[in-house]
Parts: C-alpha cells; sequence; structure tokens
C-alpha cells in the first residue's frame, strides 16, 4: 500500500561544538583565551604534566618489579586531569575515576597516597592535605561516581552554596545507566556539576564504536537537558577554558555541562592488560603526534618561554621528587591486620569484636603470598 | 493519645527528625505532595517543604548514589525505595559505594544515610513487590540491617537509624503497616539498634523472629500457652548486626529454639543463627534447632501466597516437634 507523502515538522535539534587552542604542533588555531595570556600558569599547566608522566612511568616500573599493585596508566592523557584540576576552585568537589591523577595533584592529593592506593594501602584515599577533604576517592566501579557528583551538587545547591562537583568518566562509562541517571537529574534540578569524558578511545579492548552509534559522546547529555560540548582533550589550554567554562556556569546556577574530551590511551588498560592483542601499532603512531606534552612545549618555545636548559632542570626535579615519593612509600609500615575493622564502623558492633581479636592473634602472613 | 499504626509511626518520627535535625532530608519517589505510596511521608513536604522532602526522577541506583553524595558533604539523607523488590538495581551502589567509604577513606568520608523500603507478602501486591530479601544485605560489611514489628519499634528504631552515623536499610514489613495500633508517645526517644528486644518471656523454647513475622510468631505463642508450653519470644530487629547474646541467653534457659522467617529458607538469617547457636550454644542444645520459613520458591502471586510465609500453625507444629525431644 502507498502512503502518501507525510510531514513531520522537527520539535528539538541540537549542535555539538568542538573546542581547540593548539594544533598537533604547538600552533595556534585561534586567539588563545586569558588564562593562556600568563606564561607562568602555562609553565605550571607543562610542569604538572611532565610531573605526571614521570610519576605515570615509574608507577608501570614498581608494577613491573613487583613492587606495586595493579595500576592503570594515564600516559597520553595528561592534558586532560592538568586541565580539569587546574579549572576547579579549591572548594569545588572532584569525583574522580582512575586515570585523572594529575587533576588530584593539582588539587593537593600526593603521589605517595596514589602510590599507597595502587599498592594495597587504604590510607591512600585518606588524603592528608586540608584543601581535598571532601573529593571523592578513586573510582573503581565504572561510571558510578557520576551519581556521587550528583549527590554533592544536591547538598550544594540544598544549602545555597556557590561550589561545584565535577566527575570524570570514561567513554566505557557513558554506557552505563548510572551516566544516563546522573544526567537525567543534573538537568531535571539544574544542579551545580560538570561531567567530563574522558573519551580515549578505548574501554580495555572495547573501541569507542563499539561502545556507541552516537556521533558525539558529548550529545547524551543532551537528552538531559544539558550544555553538551566536544574539546581536544589533547589541548590543556582547552580542556581548562572548557571545564573552567562549564564549572562557572554552574556556579551562576545556570545548570550543569557534560564535556567530552577527545584523548588517546597510549598504554595499556592497566598493567595487567596488553593492547597488542586488540589494538595496531599504527594506531597508536598515529596519535603519539598528538602528544599533549610536546604540544604545550612547542607552543612555549615558539614563544620563547621555554628551552632546553629549562627543559633538562624539570626532568631532573621531576625524577628526583618522583624518587623521593618511591623511597617514602617502600618505607610506609604495613598497619596491623586487625585495623581492617577500624573503619567499618564509627564504632565496632559487639558482633565483630571476637573476629577482630581472632585477627589480631594471627602469625603474620606475608603480602608478597 | 490517638493510638498510631506503624505506618503513621514512621511518619511521625521521620517529623521529629527533620523538625529536630536540619541536615536530614528526605526523598525518593512520589514522597512529596502524594505523601508516598503507602502514605509514609505524608503532610511532609507541606510541613519542611520542598528543600527537605523532595520527589526524584524514578530511578532507584540514582537514590541510592546520590544519597552516598549527600551523606559525604554532611548531610543525613532518608530515602525511599518504593518496594523492596525495586533495589536491586541500588544494589552497586549500596554494596560498592554506602557499605564501604568510611573504610576506603579510612574515616575521612562517611556514609550516614537511611534507604528505607517496605517488604514482605501478604497484602495481595502485584508481582515484585512481596520480597523478603532482608539477607542479601545482612551479608555485606558496612551496612546495618533494621526491620521494626511494632508501631514503637518503627518509631524508635527508624530515630535510631537516622541519629547512626553508618548505612541503615531499614525494612519496613507491609503487612503490618496498619494491622494493628499502639500508643506512640512522639518523644524523640530512640530504640537501641544491635539488640534483640525479647518480648514475651518463657522457659520452655526460644522463638526468634522479626518483621511482620513477629505477629504470627506472638499468636503461636498464645496458642502453645494453651498447651503449656511457654514459649520466650525475641524480636531480632537488627539483624545486622547480630545481637546473638540475647538469643544465646534465652537458649540456655529454654534448650530449644525455633527460628521464624519470611525470606526463603536457603541462606536466611536463621541459617546464620542456627550455625552460631551451633558454634556457640550446642551444649544448651536439647534439640535441633528448626526455622519455619518461606519455601525455596519464588513470591506467589496473591491467589497462592497465604501459603508461602510462615503460618500460626506451622509455627506451633515445628515447635511441638522440637518438645519431643527430652
Amino acid at each position: 500500500m502507498m502512503e502518501q507523502q507525510v510531514t513531520k515538522k522537527i520539535v528539538a535539534h541540537f549542535d555539538i561544538p568542538y573546542l581547540s587552542f593548539l594544533d598537533n604542533e604547538g600552533r595556534v588555531l585561534q586567539a588563545l583565551p586569558s588564562l593562556a595570556q600568563e606564561v607562568s600558569h602555562l609553565k605550571k599547566l607543562y610542569q604538572s604534566m611532565v610531573i605526571a608522566r614521570v610519576f605515570d612511568a615509574k608507577a608501570i616500573a614498581l608494577q613491573r618489579t613487583g613492587k606495586l599493585g595493579t595500576y592503570p596508566s594515564i600516559l597520553g592523557q595528561e592534558a586532560l586531569g592538568v586541565g580539569m584540576g587546574a579549572a576547579m576552585k579549591p572548594e569545588d568537589v572532584l569525583c574522580p575515576y582512575y586515570r585523572e591523577v594529575p587533576a588530584q595533584f593539582w588539587r593537593g592529593v600526593s603521589m605517595l597516597e596514589i602510590l599507597l592506593y595502587w599498592g594495597g594501602e587504604e590510607i591512600g584515599s585518606c588524603f592528608q592535605d586540608p584543601s581535598v577533604q571532601q573529593d571523592f576517592p578513586i573510582c573503581v566501579p565504572i561510571g558510578s561516581q557520576t551519581l556521587h557528583a550528583v549527590g554533592v551538587a544536591t547538598a550544594f545547591k540544598l544549602r545555597n552554596e556557590p561550589r561545584v562537583a565535577v566527575a570524570s568518566v570514561g567513554d566505557g562509562g557513558t554506557s552505563r545507566g548510572d551516566f544516563y541517571e546522573a544526567v537525567n537529574l543534573a538537568g531535571a534540578w539544574k544542579l551545580p556539576v560538570v561531567f567530563v569524558i574522558n573519551n580515549n578511545g578505548w574501554a580495555i579492548s572495547v573501541p569507542r564504536s563499539i561502545q556507541s552509534a552516537a556521533e558525539t559522546l558529548a550529545q547524551k547529555g543532551i537528552a538531559g537537558g544539558l550544555a553538551c560540548e566536544q574539546v581536544d582533550g589533547n589541548d590543556v589550554i582547552a580542556v581548562q577554558y572548557a571545564v573552567q567554562s562549564a564549572i562557572e556556569r554552574a556556579r551562576e546556577g545556570r545548570g550543569a555541562t557534560v564535556i567530552e574530551a577527545l584523548t588517546y590511551r597510549m598504554g595499556d588498560h592497566t598493567t595487567a592488560d596488553d593492547a597488542r592483542r586488540y589494538r595496531n601499532a599504527t594506531e597508536l603512531e598515529q596519535y603519539q603526534k598528538k602528544d599533549p606534552i610536546t604540544r604545550l612545549k612547542n607552543y612555549l618555545m615558539n614563544i620563547k618561554a621555554w628551552d632546553e636548559a629549562q627543559e633538562q632542570k624539570l626532568q631532573k626535579e621531576a625524577q628526583e621528587s618522583v624518587a623521593q615519593t618511591v623511597a617514602a612509600y617502600a618505607k610506609y609500615p604495613i598497619r596491623k591486620p586487625e585495623t581492617m575493622f577500624d573503619y567499618l564502623y564509627e564504632t565496632l558492633p559487639e558482633a565483630y569484636k571476637a573476629q577482630r581479636e581472632e585477627v589480631a592473634q594471627l602469625k603474620e602472613i606475608s603480602h608478597h603470598g | 493519645m490517638a493510638e498510631i499504626s506503624l505506618v503513621e509511626a514512621i511518619n511521625q518520627a521521620l517529623a521529629y527528625e527533620l523538625a529536630h535535625d536540619n541536615t536530614v532530608v528526605v526523598f525518593g519517589e512520589d514522597v512529596g505532595p502524594n505523601g508516598g505510596v503507602f502514605r509514609a511521608t505524608v503532610g511532609l513536604q507541606q510541613r519542611f517543604g520542598k528543600d527537605r522532602v523532595l520527589d526524584t526522577p524514578l530511578a532507584e541506583n540514582m537514590l541510592a548514589g546520590m544519597a552516598v553524595g549527600m551523606a559525604a558533604q554532611g548531610l543525613k539523607p532518608v530515602v525511599e525505595i518504593q518496594f523492596l523488590g525495586f533495589i536491586y538495581s541500588a544494589m552497586d551502589q549500596i554494596i560498592n559505594h554506602a557499605s564501604r567509604l568510611r573504610n576506603r577513606t579510612q574515616g575521612r568520608l562517611t556514609c550516614p544515610m537511611v534507604i528505607r523500603a517496605p517488604f514482605g507478602a501478604g497484602i495481595h501486591a502485584p508481582e515484585h513487590h512481596s520480597e523478603s530479601t532482608e539477607t542479601l544485605f545482612a551479608h555485606i560489611p558496612g551496612l546495618r540491617v533494621v526491620i521494626p514489628s511494632s508501631p514503637a519499634r518503627a518509631y524508635g528504631l527508624l530515630l535510631a537509624s537516622i541519629r547512626d552515623p553508618d548505612p541503615v536499610i531499614f525494612l519496613e514489613p507491609t503487612r503490618m503497616y496498619r494491622l494493628l495500633k499502639q500508643n506512640v508517645p512522639d518523644s524523640g526517644e530512640a530504640l537501641p539498634l544491635d539488640v534483640c528486644f525479647v518480648l514475651r518471656e518463657g522457659q520452655d523454647v526460644t522463638l526468634v523472629s522479626w518483621g511482620a513475622m513477629i505477629h504470627e510468631t506472638l499468636k503461636a505463642a498464645e496458642m502453645l500457652k494453651q498447651q503449656n508450653i511457654h514459649a520466650e519470644v525475641i524480636d531480632v530487629a537488627t539483624i545486622k548486626p547480630l545481637d546473638m547474646e540475647t538469643i544465646l541467653h534465652s537458649v540456655e534457659k529454654t534448650g530449644r529454639c525455633v527460628i521464624v522467617h519470611e525470606a526463603v529458607k536457603t541462606g536466611g538469617m536463621g541459617a546464620e543463627i542456627a550455625a552460631q547457636l551451633a558454634e556457640q550454644g550446642l551444649t544448651s542444645l536439647l534439640a535441633p534447632v528448626q526455622r519455619v520459613t518461606a519455601f525455596d520458591t519464588i513470591v506467589p502471586l496473591a491467589r497462592l501466597e497465604n501459603y508461602y510465609f510462615p503460618s500460626v500453625e506451622r509455627i506451633v507444629s515445628s515447635v511441638q516437634k522440637v518438645m519431643e525431644f527430652a
């Protein structure tokens, strides 16, 4: 049966803007924002990325020599974490997944704490720096931290505090219900929250193409009524600018934003993974040309704000700083085993006191098994 | 003073805490103008405002996850899950986050929250509305699982749960919501958590139960009295952590124990209590510990559901069996 031509009117449409300031070689694509006018700030962004990379390489080396547990590399994603951290105010709250350690470092979490965490010591999530007392620890169950962020943002809104919650989530994490539920609530309640999607192309071995048919992951926020955009996640200036703009928008009560940062996971998913099983080498080579650190270094050198002497000095300082952290990590004492009961509840219930005593009486067992 | 039902006692406790602690926030689906599907939150939004009593989008995992974020910020979320049968999508947030935030951060962030959920069979509800799966939560370190069985205990235990610094799963037996009424003074006085309540003293057999089954268990105890069997009835009330002291103390006296619960038999809390009796109280026992429970089936729909959970007759018959042992 032939139907007559039907007409449908368009009731909604959307656009996803994409932002970048520096190209792969560090050449300026458009006038830089004010945050990039201050050379000292750009140097700090650069130094933070370099230290994060040195830390990352050392963490992998520690794991390979049996001195650290499974560890997820951040290689190639330093701009994203640093840009996020730099965009936040101390009073904001970060709900990170596990590849945003540069943001955590920027905010005050120590390298020692991150090593302790992946080295099997819970105290690594008991951040000591007063400015990060309310930040959530690294979140392992994928995407679940997005809901903590809307809860934190709800508290800010109910108390009328000009603060913002920032959650990061991987590309794979945006396939989870948690993400959609968080985005939905953020839109419905106009919450002061920013979701940063760390799209590094891979969810362990599953590529972005299998993860979703959407042209962009950013547009997943459109359905929740959020502002949504993409940013070059390897351009630290663009990341900071985009996240900071979204944070200030949220702080002013103008609603939540989804920012999809396009980056690339240059390493394996974790030290327990081997990306050669599912990823071809040419793809990696292509993305190495987009390296976030080289890019900013080129820009800084082009404007004569950086030279090889400064680079040598920075590399040396970064190595020394990480070496000091590793030394502190190596001699960090192992807690008494019965302390595994000490933060189960505020006060240990009677029912478990005998078990605590039983653990206390156990003979020493090596954690190297 | 007017007598109130269990659901009214819940409402009274929520109102008391909302009035006395400005960090308490009540939220969930339909808790606002509608007052909750069972009317547990009726009038609260009108009285305390939309910043204290919030209707949310429909997503249980979201409710639990946002509660974790709010609790970490120093609020005291009191979440309503409409029926226990719908809580399962929230298990990830409850198990992976709410129960362990304190431990994960070594006390830096904590999770003082209450998740309330009506539960249990016997009200001819649709599919998925009659579950009694409290043991799922009792298995999780870091949680408390609290189950009232009367209006007075609902009031006192809910106040205690909201004031507790750790996450509490607070399960309200739907069959008891309006079954009986009691005088419950709005005194703001909490009852203790982590302890059993001895509802009736007796020297022949210890009956251990909680939630709606307390109703049948007390009736059974009354029938047994006619047969000159004097049953001690213990309402466990907090099933995690478990107060074995009270149960062991009673069994020392009676030498016999029958555990009654509405959850299915396999891996139920009855198994845990029986195992602990075997570990710590074997020499007191004169007879094998018995469990009178729901059958290991899916909760039947309305026509057969009354066969499913323990009846007074099944409890009495089980007690008669243990009394045969000298």
